[in-house]
């Protein structure tokens, strides 16, 4: 048992689902070619000058009412300034003294145990433009390249208290987060597009100590794997060094995914930003009328679904964490279940098969063809039997890849199962004449030799027998034989 | 007759008459220009090519029995602070020695609309840093008056083309008196409006809360008219008033029966030069003898206003500027590393007062002195406008010298920075708390031209072109032409 402890804060970019600028009408959308979507505004050409984007004061409060905060209702913004050409202006438009949400916090549940998870404040600020390297980083390559196309986009940024104390928990912490920022509809998300990022402020101390050790921050992490991996590492190299009789030292150390190590990055020895007010653009003034009405507007959130799953619908609690795990999910879950209401089946088929397809064929459900309507369908036909479960599970296959009725596929793969006795009794009767060594097994006793035999009947009906049926039958007519 | 002494409204007259066209008005401006530009150096860039093009079409208008604008066809200047499309703005500085504005700023589009014609780009002090216009990192400007003595700063070069005759009309900014200063060392109008009035869309910012556009000109009719033009809201810069614009030209009434005027103390016990005093307390007797009643009051701060403002404008000039880096435009002066070419460009690219300033801003901004000097600063700021707030109480506006002294020579206070700023003690509280205040020429004393400044409340703009109007109606002292060729 390690006799420190570790306390992790993290600090989380959200890129707000807005279709412009913060601060001007250029569009938000990801991809498009570079300095593409910019304009004198999030250029910072001399003379520009911005004006604040109202919907992105709305996804705001409503990300801050998501997380349990506390809505300012006069809030301005505040110039960061540092140099770095990614940044046009020289400075950052953000907001420094007053966060337009503050005080909150999320639940996660980390190996069965619940654990709160304070956040300090949720603020409005822009993002910068992105830089390409022509080789490792900005020091080591010949020349760089910046795209302002990111310049502009709203970002909310969330800082957590330090009430981390694992990587595990912060993963379940990053998982929560995405999972309500996504129900509330303020962003996409991704980390994978950069709408989400993720930096993390890591520092140990003795079991027992109050006082905070030195931190370092963490940059680089890529993925939610990453960031587990990330702390994980740094809580180990900072027990050693203090183990080592070393100092920690304060500075931003980068995650090297493929080595599975932080390097010094620079030393964070406290920037000065000298923050003052942001002149140029309104203050926010929000009435509490306001804010309601915003409030009003968000869905039921992953928490509290999760509870009507399992307290009205009886799910277990662990497939109704899986299920509320992401939006599209709960949603196709609700579709479904609309349909066809048994709850535990409809979730067995969305955490088996649904999620397994999902994963091989890397896909989103919003790509995949499979409609709720449709696996309703589906799930009515193998409970009246028309098909078998296994033969369900290819329907399935085929509809989610070419988004198919399953009656018509039924129909065209001729799947319909055999459930009629007077059809079956022909087969039964060549397969047991043809695996005498079987039958005679099963009557003396072996009941696993009846699987066999219910597998050769599956395979001379082409998996189109209703197996349920072939079981009685054989028993049937093996016992009459005896 | 001079068309090139002629006011804007008498040269709209001419034009409506039919009796010159905007294309031989235009002429005659770069003809003027040409023989007097040498010895007064007011412009940066002359758009010879696009004002002729921009007149021709204003005559074409007016052929065609179009209803135009008081403005058309009137040539004007527009300071180089100030973007205009495809034209060079340099902010007289070598770090955007090559800039092109992609568009106009709001208040060159709207006058664009209006038909008024370009003919060049004035000089100024570097990003108007300055009281003088010797700060500019291309050419010292001259007084029309005396060539050995400085125009004024910031928009000098602006102050000096309307009194050279090279201009009928131009467009300056004020963050520190950098309209009105000028325009009483070179004996023209200059206005700065209530903050927000005018939109600054275009303006290169120096200190955001403090700058404002404004015009210069002969008289206070043509001010009028241009304020008609420029002022309004703008939906693309927030700090621009959503007020209603009302029709300045309904201000010019000869009349200040019953107006209460203030003199307030702490302007008139200041170093001011003694024969200055005395023009403004002719222009007093004058305005009292007209039917105005003016009594002393008080704003008792006034001693801090030029240190608050100078803290704040430094400290917002740091940021404003620190765009300049040469990633993106203007100058760029490579290196081996990104830092170093930051550096380079900026030390090669800054005249030395500009980087007096951005360091000046960054250490009072700084951790140690923020709460020292910053925090302080904005907390006088807070006084020095609860004085005017008293103020408006006793009187409808306030009368005050607009410098402390006549022109001064160039180079006896180039480095004295803090004795140039200085310059600007009775121009900067109107800045600081966001005043309109108005500067218009009262006699001559040793041939230098003496101005005098009215201050008002917010958006009281009609008041004070009401009682300049009246002077100016009653009173030979206004209308000054230098003896220049």
């Amino acid at each position: 048992m390690s006799k420190y402890e570790a306390v992790i804060g993290l600090e989380v970019h959200v890129e707000l689902k807005t279709a412009t600028k913060l601060f001007c009408g250029c569009s938000t959308e990801f991809g498009k070619e570079p300095n593409t979507q910019v304009c004198p505004v999030c250029l910072g050409l001399p003379g520009s000058t911005g004006v604040l984007n109202k919907k992105a004061v709305e996804l705001a409060t409503k990300a801050g009412l998501a997380l349990n905060c506390e809505i300012g209702t006069y809030t301005w913004f505040d110039r960061k300034n540092y140099f770095y050409p990614d940044l046009p202006k020289g400075f950052q438009i953000s907001q420094f003294f007053r966060p337009i949400a503050y005080n909150g916090y999320l639940d996660i549940e980390v190996n069965g145990q619940k654990k709160r998870i304070r956040i300090t404040r949720a603020h409005l600020e822009e993002d910068p433009g992105k830089l390409a390297h022509a080789g490792e980083s900005i020091t080591t390559s010949s020349a760089s390249f910046v795209d302002y196309n990111r310049s502009g986009i709203p970002l909310i940024e969330i800082v957590s208290e330090p009430d981390l104390r694992s990587g595990e928990e912060a993963k379940a912490y990053l998982e929560k987060l995405k999972a309500i920022l996504e129900y509330a509809g303020v962003s996409d998300v991704k980390m994978e597009q950069g709408s989400l990022r993720c930096d993390a402020n890591v520092s140990v101390r003795p079991i027992g100590s109050t006082v905070l050790g030195t931190k370092t921050e963490i940059k680089n992490m890529n993925s939610f794997r990453a960031v587990q991996r990330a702390i994980e590492y740094e809580i180990e190299r900072q027990i050693e060094l203090l183990e080592d009789g070393e100092a920690v030292i304060q500075e931003t150390r980068g995650w090297v995914e493929d080595k599975g190590i932080t390097v010094s990055m620079r030393s964070k020895e406290h920037p000065d930003y000298r923050c003052f007010v942001e002149h140029e653009i309104s203050a926010i003034e929000l009435t509490p009328e306001w804010i309601e009405k915003v409030r009003a507007s968000l869905p039921e959130l992953p928490d509290a679904r999760k509870k009507r799953l399992v307290e009205e619908l009886g799910l277990p609690a662990y497939d109704a964490g899986v299920i509320t795990s992401s939006l599209a999910l709960a949603e196709f879950f609700d579709a479904v279940y609309e349909k066809y209401p048994d709850a535990k089946t409809v979730s067995n088929w969305i955490m088996g098969e649904l999620l397994r397809l999902l994963n091989a064929r890397n896909v989103e459900l919003s790509e995949a063809k499979i409609t709720p309507a449709g696996l309703a369908k589906l799930l009515e036909l193998i409970k009246q039997g028309t098909i078998s479960n296994n033969m369900g599970k290819k329907v399935f296959e085929l509809m989610f890849e070419e988004g198919k009725d399953p009656e018509q596929i039924v129909k065209e793969k001729g799947m319909v199962q055999i459930s009629d006795e007077g059809q079956l009794t022909q087969i039964l009767t060549e397969v047991i004449a043809q695996n005498p060594k079987s039958v005679a097994d099963f009557q003396s006793g072996k009941e696993q030799a009846i699987g066999f035999l219910v597998g050769q009947v599956m395979k001379a009906t082409k998996g189109q027998a209703n197996p349920g049926v072939v079981n009685k039958m054989l028993r049937k007519m093996l016992k009459k034989e005896e | 007759m001079q068309l090139s002494t002629l006011t804007v409204h008498q040269l709209s007259e001419l034009m409506a008459q039919k009796e010159i066209s905007s294309v031989e008005l235009t002429n005659a401006y770069l003809e003027r220009i040409s023989k007097v530009e040498e010895k007064i150096q007011a412009f940066i860039t002359i758009t010879k090519e696009e004002a002729l093009a921009q007149a021709q079409a204003i005559d074409k208008k007016r052929m065609q029995g179009e209803e135009l604008s008081p403005l058309a066809g009137i040539p004007m200047a527009v300071s180089d602070n100030i973007c205009t499309e495809g034209i060079k703005t340099t902010c007289a500085s070598n770090i955007l020695y090559n800039y092109l504005p992609p568009a106009d700023a709001t208040v060159v589009a709207r006058l664009k609309q209006a038909g008024s014609v370009l003919i060049g780009k004035t000089n100024l002090d570097e990003f108007a840093m300055g009281s003088s216009t010797e700060y500019s990192a291309l050419f010292k400007t001259k007084n029309p008056f005396a060539l050995q003595a400085v125009p004024g700063g910031s928009n000098g070069g602006a102050a000096a083309a309307v009194a050279a005759g090279e201009t009928a009309f131009a467009l300056g900014s004020d963050t520190a008196g950098d309209i009105r200063q000028p325009a009483a060392f070179c004996g023209v109008v200059g206005f700065k409006p209530t903050y927000g009035h005018v939109p600054r869309t275009g303006l290169v910012s120096y200190a955001s809360s403090l700058d404002q556009i404004g015009p210069l000109a002969r008289d206070i009719t043509d001010l009028a008219l241009i304020l008609n033009a420029i002022c309004g809201h703008d939906s693309k810069d927030s700090t621009s008033a959503t007020v209603e614009v009302p029709d300045f030209q309904g201000s010019l009434v000869n009349d200040v029966r019953g107006l209460k005027i203030g003199l307030p103390k702490e302007y008139f016990k200041a170093e001011i030069a003694p024969p200055v005093a005395a023009k403004i307390q002719e222009a007093i007797r004058q305005l009292e003898d007209l039917g105005a009643v003016c009594l002393e009051v008080s704003l008792p701060h006034t001693e801090y206003a030029v240190m608050a403002h100078y803290t704040i404008s430094c400290a917002e000039a740091s940021s404003n500027l620190a765009r300049y880096d040469g990633v993106r435009y203007g100058l760029r002066v490579e290196a081996e590393d990104v830092t170093s070419m930051f550096a380079k460009t900026r030390g090669q690219g800054f005249g030395p007062e500009a980087k007096k300033r951005i360091l000046l801003g960054t250490r009072v901004l700084s951790k140690e002195c923020y709460d020292k000097y910053y925090t302080q600063a904005l907390k006088a700021r807070v006084l020095n406008k609860q004085d005017f707030d008293r103020v408006w109480a006793q009187v409808d506006c306030l009368l005050t010298p607009a410098t402390l002294t006549t022109a001064f020579k160039i180079g006896d206070k180039e480095n004295d920075s803090l004795a140039m700023y200085l310059s600007n003690y009775c121009a900067i509280p109107a800045n600081l708390a966001g005043l309109p205040a108005l500067v218009l020429p009262f006699g001559l004393v040793d041939g230098m031209p003496v101005g005098l400044q009215l201050i008002g409340n917010h958006f009281t703009e009609q008041t004070l072109l009401r009682v300049g109007y009246t002077l100016e109606r009653n009173t030979d002292q206004t209308c000054l032409r230098p003896a220049l060729a």
